[in-house]
C-alpha cells in the first residue's frame, strides 16, 4: 500500500506545483491546496499505514495494535493551517482582483521604476 | 578602575546626550561632553611616569571564550602617546565646537553621540591587543567617521564624500582582517604581543608575504596614502571640528599607529621597508604639489595631512630598516623612529590648530575661498598670529617645533647611505632628493595658506559676512596648540624623555630595553651640516617659488581631470553599481513564477543530491501494509480529480474537483484509522469549498491561451521532477527509521500521564500544547489579516482610506 500511496502523494505534488507555476492567480491557490493534500498524505505514509485500531484507547486493545498517533497529530495541525493559508490567499485574491482588475501574475509584477 | 573599561566609557557617556540634548537645550550639549576626554585626559596622564620607565599595563576582559576574542587594553608608550593625542585633542575640539556650533540650529546631540562613538573606536584601537577586537574598533572608527562627515546631510556634497570615505577605508580594513587572520593562523594567537615575540618564525612561512600586503593596504587606506588618499580630500564636506579631530589628528593616524605597532613583526621583511617608506615618500611629494593647485582653505589643509602622513610613513619605513643593520642604535637610522613619532606630535599641534582657523575663516568671512580671501591679517589678528605660527611650523622654520623634526626627518633620510644593502649606493639618493623636493612645495603651500589668507588686499565685497575677530572661547584651543608649538621647539627634550622615547621603544623593542636606552638628544643647532644646507635651501628656493607662485600656479589647470584617481574611483562606484543592477535583473524579474522555478528546482536538486550521496534511497518490501479495494477505489477517484484540475478550463470544474480531491483525502483518513482527521478534513474540506465558490463570482475565468507552449514545457518538467522527488522521500521515508519513534512513548504513558483516552488528541492539547497555542495564534492572524483586507480599501486615486 505504501508505494501506491508514494506514486500518488508524488502525482499530487506534481500536478500541485505544475498549477503553482502557471500565471492565473486562481490556479496558483487551487496549487497550493493540492500542495498540502499532497504533505499530509506523505506525513501519514512516512509513519506507516500499519495498526488495526483508531489511536483512542479501549478496552481489548494492545499498544501494538493502535495507528501511529504522531503523524495524526501533526497532520491535524497542519490541516488547519492550510486551511488559514488558503484563505488568506483567497481573500488576497479577490481584493487583488478588484484592486488591479486582473489575475495575470504576469500583470501583477512590480514596476519598472524600482531604482 | 580597569583600563579595558575606560575605553568603553565615551559610548556609554554617548547614551546619555540625547536626554541632556532635550532636557538641558539651554545649555549647549557640548560642555557635558567636554568632562569626558578632559576626565579620561587626566587619568592617563597619570599613568605616564611609570610607563617612561618602561612600565605597562595589561588588563583584559573576555568577550566570546569560545572563539577565544577578548578586549585586551594594552599600554604601553605607543599607546599611550595615542591616548593621550586621542583625549587631549578631543577636549580641545570638543571645546572648540561649543563655539563653532550653535545649540539652536545644529543637531548637536547627533553630533556628540558620533564623536563619542568615535573616541571609544579610537582608544580601542590604539590599545588593543587583540587583533580581531583591534579590528572591530577599526571599523567602528569608520563608520562613526561616515556619520561624522555626512553631518549636514541635507548637502549632495557631503553625502558623497561620506560614503567615498567609507569605501576606501572599509575596503582597506577588510583587506586588514584578512591579514589578521593570516597572521593568527600563522602565530596561533591573536595577541600582538605574542607574535612580536615569534616574529623570526614568523618570516620564514608562506603566508607571510600575504599577510605583510593586506595589512598595509588596511594601513595605507586608513592613513590616506597614495593612492587611496583621495577620500581625504572629500571628506572636508565634514564640519571643521571633525576635520580637525578625525581627519587630521587622531584617525588618519590610525594607519600610522598599526604600522609602527606592526613593525617589530614586519621589519624583518624588506618589502615592509620599502613599501612604507617609498609609498610614504611618494605620498608626501605627490600630495604637496597638488596641495598648492586646492583652492579650498580645507582642501589645502586635507592634502598638507595626506603629505604630512606620508612624510611620518616614509619615516616608519626607513625605522624598519634599523632591523637590518648591525648595531643600528650606533648608527644615524636610530633618528627615523623618533623623528616619526616626534613629528607626529608636532602634526597634532599645528595641523589642528590651522584646522581651528580655517574654520574661524569659515564662521565669521562666510568662505573658505581662498581667491576670495585676503588682508584679514588687520581684522583678525590672534587667527592670524595662530595661522602664522602654525603654518610656519609646518613649513619647517625655527622657532617652532616643526623646525626639530623636520631636521630629523632628514637626517633620517640621508642615513639611508649607512643602509647598503643590496648595494644600494645609488638608490638610496634618491630618497633625500625627494624628501627634499616635497619639503619645498610644503614650505610653498605652508605660506600659501597664510599668506593669501590673512596678507593681500581685503576683498570685502566678495565675503557673504562682514569679517571680525572669532569669539574668545572659539580662540582658546587654537592658542593653546599654538602655544603648544613654540613651547615644544624650547624644550624637545622633556618631550622626548616622557612621549616619544617610550614610543620608539615601541616600535624598536629589539634596539631598546626600555626608553631610557633610547639615546637621541634633539637639538636645534648641529653645526654647519648637510641637513642645515638642504634646510636653507628648501628656505631659499621655497621662498623664491612662492614669490612667482601666481605665475605659475595656472599650470595646475593644465592636468587633465579625465585621468585623476578621482574620476576613476566614480567610475568604479558607476560600474559597480550598475553592474550590480543589470546582473540582478537577469534573475530578478519580479514574476512569481520564476522564483517558484529557482526553488523548487533548487529544492529538488539538493534533496536528489543528499538522496545519491549518503546513499539514503532504498525500499524496504518487508514491511509493507497489503493493498486493498476500498483504498485504490479512493486513489483512482484521487487521482482522477487531480487531472480534472489540471485539464479545466472553467473555474468551477476546478473548484468541484478540488473538493473531491479534499473528500477522498478525508475518506483515505478513514481508512487508514485516523477518525479525528476525517472529521476536520470534512469540515474544512466544506468550508474551504464555499469559499472558493464565494470567490467565484468575482474572479475572472481561468484563461490558458497566454501561457505559451514553451512556458508549459518548462512547467511540467520542473514539476514533474519535484513530483518523482517526493515519491522517492515518501518511499525511503518510510523504508527506513534512524530513531525510534517517539508514538511509542506517547502510547503507553496517554493514560496514565495525561488522563486521556484519545491519543491524537492528548498530544495535541497536551503534550505538544505550545505548537497548538501556536497555530491558533496562525489562524488568529490570518483572520485579522482577511479582515483588513476586506475592509481597508486603499486606492491610489484618492490616497486615503474610503471608510473613513
Amino acid at each position: 500500500m505504501e508505494l501506491v500511496m508514494s506514486v500518488a502523494i508524488g502525482l499530487l505534488f506534481m500536478a500541485a506545483v505544475y498549477l503553482m507555476l502557471s500565471k492565473s492567480l486562481i490556479r496558483i491557490i487551487i496549487g497550493t491546496g493540492l500542495l498540502s493534500h499532497g504533505a499530509h498524505l506523505l506525513l501519514l505514509t512516512m509513519g506507516g499505514l500499519g495498526g488495526t485500531a483508531p489511536p483512542v484507547v479501549a478496552d481489548g486493545v494492545t499498544v501494538g495494535d493502535y495507528a501511529d498517533p504522531l503523524p495524526q497529530a501533526l497532520i491535524l495541525t497542519a490541516i488547519v493551517i492550510s486551511f488559514a493559508v488558503t484563505s488568506f490567499f483567497l481573500v488576497l485574491a479577490y481584493r487583488a482582483y478588484q484592486e488591479l482588475g486582473t489575475d495575470n501574475m504576469e500583470l501583477l509584477r512590480g514596476t519598472e521604476d524600482y531604482e | 578602575m580597569s583600563l579595558v573599561f575606560l575605553i568603553f566609557i565615551p559610548i556609554l557617556a554617548a547614551l546619555f546626550i540625547p536626554l541632556l540634548f532635550k532636557r538641558l537645550g539651554q545649555i549647549h550639549t557640548g560642555w557635558f561632553v567636554l568632562l569626558v576626554p578632559a576626565a579620561l585626559f587626566s587619568y592617563y596622564a597619570t599613568r605616564l611616569p611609570s610607563v617612561m620607565e618602561g612600565g605597562t599595563y595589561v588588563s583584559e576582559f573576555s568577550w566570546i571564550p569560545s572563539l577565544d576574542i577578548a578586549f585586551v587594553a594594552y599600554l604601553d608608550g605607543l599607546s599611550l602617546l595615542f591616548t593621550l593625542l586621542i583625549t587631549g585633542i578631543g577636549a580641545l575640539v570638543v571645546l572648540y565646537s561649543i563655539f563653532y556650533l550653535d545649540k539652536h540650529r545644529e543637531q548637536l546631540h547627533n553630533f556628540y553621540v558620533y564623536l563619542l562613538i568615535f573616541m571609544s573606536a579610537m582608544l580601542g584601537v590604539v590599545q588593543s591587543d587583540h587583533l580581531i577586537t583591534l579590528y572591530l574598533f577599526w571599523e567602528l572608527t569608520s563608520i562613526s567617521s561616515f556619520l561624522l562627515i555626512a553631518y549636514w546631510y541635507t548637502r549632495d556634497r557631503s553625502r558623497f564624500g561620506a560614503l567615498k570615505s567609507m569605501m576606501i577605508t572599509v575596503f582597506g580594513g577588510l583587506m586588514m582582517l584578512g591579514g589578521f587572520v593570516l597572521l593568527s593562523i600563522m602565530g596561533g594567537t591573536y595577541s600582538i604581543r605574542e607574535l612580536i615575540a615569534q616574529a623570526p618564525e614568523l618570516a620564514q612561512h608562506d603566508f607571510f608575504i600575504w599577510a605583510l600586503v593586506l595589512v598595509l593596504l588596511g594601513a595605507f587606506t586608513k592613513s590616506a596614502q597614495f593612492p587611496f588618499y583621495i577620500w581625504l580630500p572629500d571628506a572636508m564636506e565634514a564640519p571643521t571640528p571633525v576635520s580637525a579631530y578625525l581627519h587630521s589628528a587622531t584617525m588618519v593616524k590610525a594607519g600610522i599607529y598599526l604600522v609602527a605597532r606592526l613593525t617589530p613583526v614586519f621589519a624583518l621583511s624588506e618589502v615592509w621597508m620599502w613599501l612604507v617608506a617609498g609609498v610614504g615618500l611618494f605620498t608626501m611629494v605627490w600630495a604637496s604639489f597638488f596641495a598648492l593647485k586646492q583652492k579650498d582653505l580645507k582642501g589645502i589643509l586635507a592634502f598638507s595631512t595626506v603629505s604630512q602622513l606620508g612624510l611620518i610613513m616614509s619615516l616608519l619605513g626607513v625605522a624598519a630598516a634599523a632591523y637590518h643593520v648591525e648595531d643600528a642604535a650606533e648608527t644615524y637610522l636610530k633618528y627615523a623612529a623618533f623623528a616619526a613619532i616626534f613629528h607626529l606630535i608636532n602634526h597634532a599641534t599645528f595641523k589642528g590648530s590651522l584646522f581651528m582657523i580655517a574654520g574661524i575663516v569659515d564662521h565669521e568671512t562666510g568662505t573658505r575661498d581662498i581667491r576670495k580671501l585676503g588682508g584679514l591679517m588687520s581684522l583678525m589678528p590672534v587667527s592670524f598670529t595662530v595661522a602664522l605660527i602654525g603654518s610656519l611650523s609646518m613649513a619647517g622654520l625655527p622657532p617652532f617645533n616643526g623646525f626639530l623634526s623636520k631636521e630629523m626627518f632628514l637626517t633620517a633620510m640621508l642615513s639611508l647611505q649607512e643602509f647598503d644593502m643590496f648595494s644600494m649606493d645609488v638608490w638610496w639618493v634618491l630618497f633625500p632628493i625627494i624628501a627634499w623636493v616635497g619639503s619645498v612645495f610644503t614650505f610653498i603651500y605652508s605660506l600659501y595658506f597664510v599668506f593669501h589668507t590673512f596678507a593681500g588686499k581685503h576683498q570685502p565685497e566678495q565675503l557673504p559676512k562682514q569679517a571680525h575677530e572669532a569669539p574668545i572661547g572659539m580662540l582658546i584651543s587654537p592658542v593653546f596648540l599654538a602655544a603648544l608649538v613654540v613651547l615644544i621647539f624650547f624644550i624637545p627634550n622633556l618631550i622626548g624623555d616622557w612621549l616619544v622615547k617610550p614610543a620608539v621603544a615601541a616600535i624598536q623593542p629589539f634596539l631598546y630595553d626600555s626608553p631610557q636606552n633610547v639615546d637621541i638628544h634633539v637639538a636645534a643647532w648641529h653645526g654647519f651640516n648637510t641637513e642645515l644646507f638642504m634646510a636653507l635651501g628648501i628656505f631659499a628656493i621655497g621662498g623664491l617659488m612662492f614669490w612667482t607662485l601666481h605665475k605659475w600656479q595656472r599650470l595646475y589647470d593644465l592636468y587633465p581631470d579625465a585621468i585623476s584617481l578621482n574620476r576613476l574611483y566614480d567610475e568604479m562606484m558607476l560600474l559597480s553599481g550598475g553592474g550590480a543592477n543589470r546582473f540582478s535583473r537577469i534573475y530578478m524579474t519580479g514574476f512569481i513564477r520564476s522564483y517558484l522555478v529557482y526553488m523548487f528546482s533548487f529544492m529538488t536538486f539538493i534533496v536528489l543530491l543528499t538522496l545519491f550521496l549518503t546513499d539514503a534511497f532504498q525500499i524496504d518490501f518487508s514491511n509493507l501494509t497489503p493493498i486493498g479495494i476500498y483504498e485504490i477505489v479512493i486513489l483512482l477517484a484521487l487521482v482522477g480529480a487531480t487531472l480534472t484540475i489540471l485539464g479545466s478550463k472553467s473555474r468551477l470544474t476546478a473548484i468541484i474537483a478540488l473538493g473531491a480531491v479534499g473528500y477522498s483525502v478525508a475518506l483515505l483518513f478513514v481508512i487508514f484509522r485516523a477518525p479525528d482527521l476525517a472529521l476536520t478534513q470534512l469540515v474544512i474540506e466544506t468550508i474551504s469549498v464555499a469559499l472558493f465558490l464565494l470567490a467565484f463570482y468575482h474572479l475572472p475565468q481561468i484563461s490558458r491561451k497566454e501561457e505559451r507552449m514553451k512556458f508549459r514545457f518548462g512547467n511540467a518538467l520542473v514539476a514533474l521532477g519535484v513530483g518523482i522527488t517526493m515519491t522517492l522521500v515518501a518511499l525511503s521515508a518510510h523504508s527506513q527509521k534512524a530513531l525510534p519513534s517517539i508514538s511509542e512513548f506517547y502510547k503507553e504513558t496517554v493514560y496514565k500521564e495525561a488522563g486521556g483516552g484519545n491519543i491524537v488528541n492528548v498530544i495535541l492539547v497536551d503534550y505538544r500544547g505550545f505548537d497548538t497555542l501556536f497555530e491558533i495564534a496562525v489562524l488568529g492572524i490570518a483572520g485579522i489579516g482577511i479582515i483588513t483586507m476586506i475592509r481597508l480599501r486603499l486606492t491610489k486615486k484618492e490616497g486615503q482610506h474610503e471608510n473613513k
